[in-house]
């Protein structure tokens, strides 16, 4: 090193400014990597909870018994059938909807105020806190015919779940570049050909990714099926009727006393977060790539 | 092509666009059927009890009292400690995610913290009961008593029965919550400062702190806020988690420790045993509170990220 530079180098930390400057923007980053940290903590400590707690339950009866009163062996069936079936319908309902209302956003309406105005009540209604639309579809539906019914449970979660699928596909067909639409509407198609056979199908993986993650959304929702489809403590495939799902049993078997119970809630919690895990991850990682 | 064809053309792109309207205008009515059926089902509160039901805290069903102050109260303190905590917290993650992170951690990092999302609330609530709790009362809140507990002012905030459930813990576990919403918001809108902003303080000898707090959080700030106010939208709402761990005590304190309850959980906990109908009224009116404040909180982040997002689409 030559003497100027040794000289500027040595002003340079001799400068109280310079650092503390330097000080400063050390500790605040080492501060950053501890934020990193501390959310990366949790993550680990909340798997670890579940993996530890969760294996001791699980096995194959969960999947063929029935909940079981306390005191007794038993497994998590009639929840487990419950949750994917009202889990699915929910999904069948908002697919169409969510795509359809999706197109409308990005291909038909775009900046007219319809869509606008659409646009920003999705976006609210992403956030909108569940619950709410528990209450909601209880005073629609189950408070008019007097029961609580698989139906109405599906519904709720299908209103949680188009917000999602709406949004993807916006965002997914905005990215279409115009030059694709402007040939297929230049050989001549009609505006719903150009929209279904090209855009639509540029970005499938987009929209499908969509669609998983409504599903993850929905598959752990717990607060809009108190009130809507409720609990049933038996094997039961009539969506007209109060419908057994994994969150619910969950709830009332973890904030119950028996430790039977509890050890089924952790089991059940187990197998919800991995697949909502799983769900998470498979959307990010396959159908990313189709995309790109 | 000939004139009948081009007319069927017309028609099927007519119907193909009347048909996506009714899917998009179905989005807008379920908002405002979700409005109407709350005030629907709160109008008994409404004409009964009036505005006094927002600033009243006695709620006991057994004497028809309803006063919703103190799940109001609880909803707001919870949500404003769990802001307290991400705030710093996600601004930390996306300093880190779009400064420092070496380029192949940056995707699985990011994706962790976004699975931190994913993770459904009822498990949270779980864990928060079974392991966090024990842990925090008999560790943390004694030590916090026994310390900042004694500080004039805000030493009230850390006193109460050390039981580990609470308004605090609930705080705590929200604010694990909401941080993978803010910090991905923030993130996102970090990464739209043009390079040649952030390179032109770097050229002035800025050191990475300078640049994150004089360059790029003035030049995004409307977008941080969209994000911070995304994150309190989601506290204030949660249900799951906070019904584990609040206590569900109908209780006005500035004690941090004591037990209280949000507008989510008393929902949770009370709506299916409610039979009397003035109680249902009034719990539904709990609900249009939580959806009125909710909207006003959402609405706003929304506004503050378009506004970003459409200077963003001007630049480029």
């Amino acid at each position: 090193m030559s003497n100027a530079a040794k000289t500027v180098g040595n002003d340079r930390a001799n400068n109280p400014i310079y650092r503390r400057r330097v000080w400063v923007n050390r500790f605040n980053l080492t501060m950053s990597i501890a934020t990193m940290g501390f959310g990366m903590f949790f993550l680990i400590w909340i798997l670890i909870t579940l993996f530890s707690k969760g294996l001791a339950a699980f096995g194959p009866q969960l999947f063929t018994q029935m909940t079981p009163p306390p005191g007794s062996d038993g497994g998590l069936a009639n929840a487990i059938f419950g949750s994917v079936l009202m889990v699915g319908s929910s999904v069948l309902i908002a697919t169409p909807i969510g795509i359809m209302a999706g197109i409308y956003l990005a291909e038909v309406g775009r900046n007219n105020w319809i869509a606008s105005v659409t646009r920003f009540v999705n976006d609210i209604l992403l956030s909108a806190p569940s619950i709410v639309i528990g209450l909601f579809v209880y005073t629609i539906i189950v408070f008019q015919v007097k029961h609580y019914s698989g139906w109405a449970g599906a519904i709720a979660l299908a209103i949680i779940a188009v917000p999602v699928v709406v949004r993807t596909t916006e965002n997914m067909l905005m990215l279409v570049p115009n030059s694709l639409r402007e040939a297929a509407v230049a050989l001549g198609a009609p505006m719903w050909k150009v929209v279904l056979k090209v855009t639509l199908k540029a970005v499938r993986g987009g929209v499908i990714t969509g669609v998983l993650l409504a599903l993850a959304r929905v598959s752990g929702e717990t607060a809009p099926l108190l009130f809507t489809s409720l609990n049933n403590q038996f094997w039961s495939t009539d969506m007209n009727a109060p419908m057994a799902n994994l969150p619910v049993v969950i709830f009332q078997f973890a904030m119950s006393p028996y430790e039977d119970w509890q050890r089924l809630a952790w089991a059940g919690a187990l197998l919800i977060t991995l697949t909502v895990l799983i769900l998470n991850i498979l959307a990010r990682t396959v159908f990313r790539q189709k995309t790109q | 092509m000939d004139a009948a064809s081009t007319r069927s053309f017309a028609l099927q792109d007519a119907i193909f666009a009347r048909s996506t309207q009714f899917f998009a205008l179905l989005v807008l009515v379920t908002l405002l059927a979700i409005v109407g059926s709350l005030v629907y089902g709160a109008w008994p509160t409404i004409t009964q009890v009036g505005p006094k039901f927002l600033v009243d805290d006695a709620w006991d069903p057994v004497r028809s009292l309803f006063g919703g102050l103190a799940p109001l109260w609880g909803t707001i303190i919870t949500a404003t400690i769990a802001m307290v905590i991400a705030v710093p917290v996600s601004f930390g993650i996306a300093i880190f995610l779009t400064e420092m992170c070496p380029p192949i951690l940056k995707r699985p990092l990011g994706t962790a913290v976004e699975l931190l999302a994913a993770i459904p609330s009822i498990i949270y609530g779980m864990w928060g009961l079974f392991v966090f709790v024990p842990l925090f009362g008999e560790y943390v809140q004694p030590a916090l008593t026994a310390t900042v507990g004694k500080l004039p002012v805000i030493g009230i905030l850390f006193q109460g029965q050390p039981i580990g459930i609470g308004v605090l813990t609930a705080g705590i576990i929200l604010s694990v919550m909401v941080i993978p919403f803010t910090a991905s918001v923030m993130r996102d809108v970090f990464e739209t400062t043009p390079a040649i902003l952030k390179e032109s303080a770097y050229g002035l000898g800025a050191t990475t702190w300078e640049v994150m707090w004089n360059v790029v959080l003035p030049y995004t700030k409307t977008g941080v806020v969209g994000g911070v106010m995304l994150g309190l939208g989601r506290a204030l709402g949660e249900t799951m988690a906070v019904t584990f761990v609040i206590g569900n005590a109908y209780n006005i304190s500035l004690k941090l420790f004591e037990p209280g309850n949000s507008i989510a959980s008393s929902l949770a906990n009370e709506f299916n045993e409610a039979s009397d109908p003035l109680h249902l009224s009034a719990l539904i009116s709990l609900g249009l509170v939580l959806f009125m404040l909710t909207f006003c909180v959402l609405a706003a982040s929304r506004w503050m990220l378009s506004s970003l997002a459409k200077r963003e689409g001007k630049r480029t």
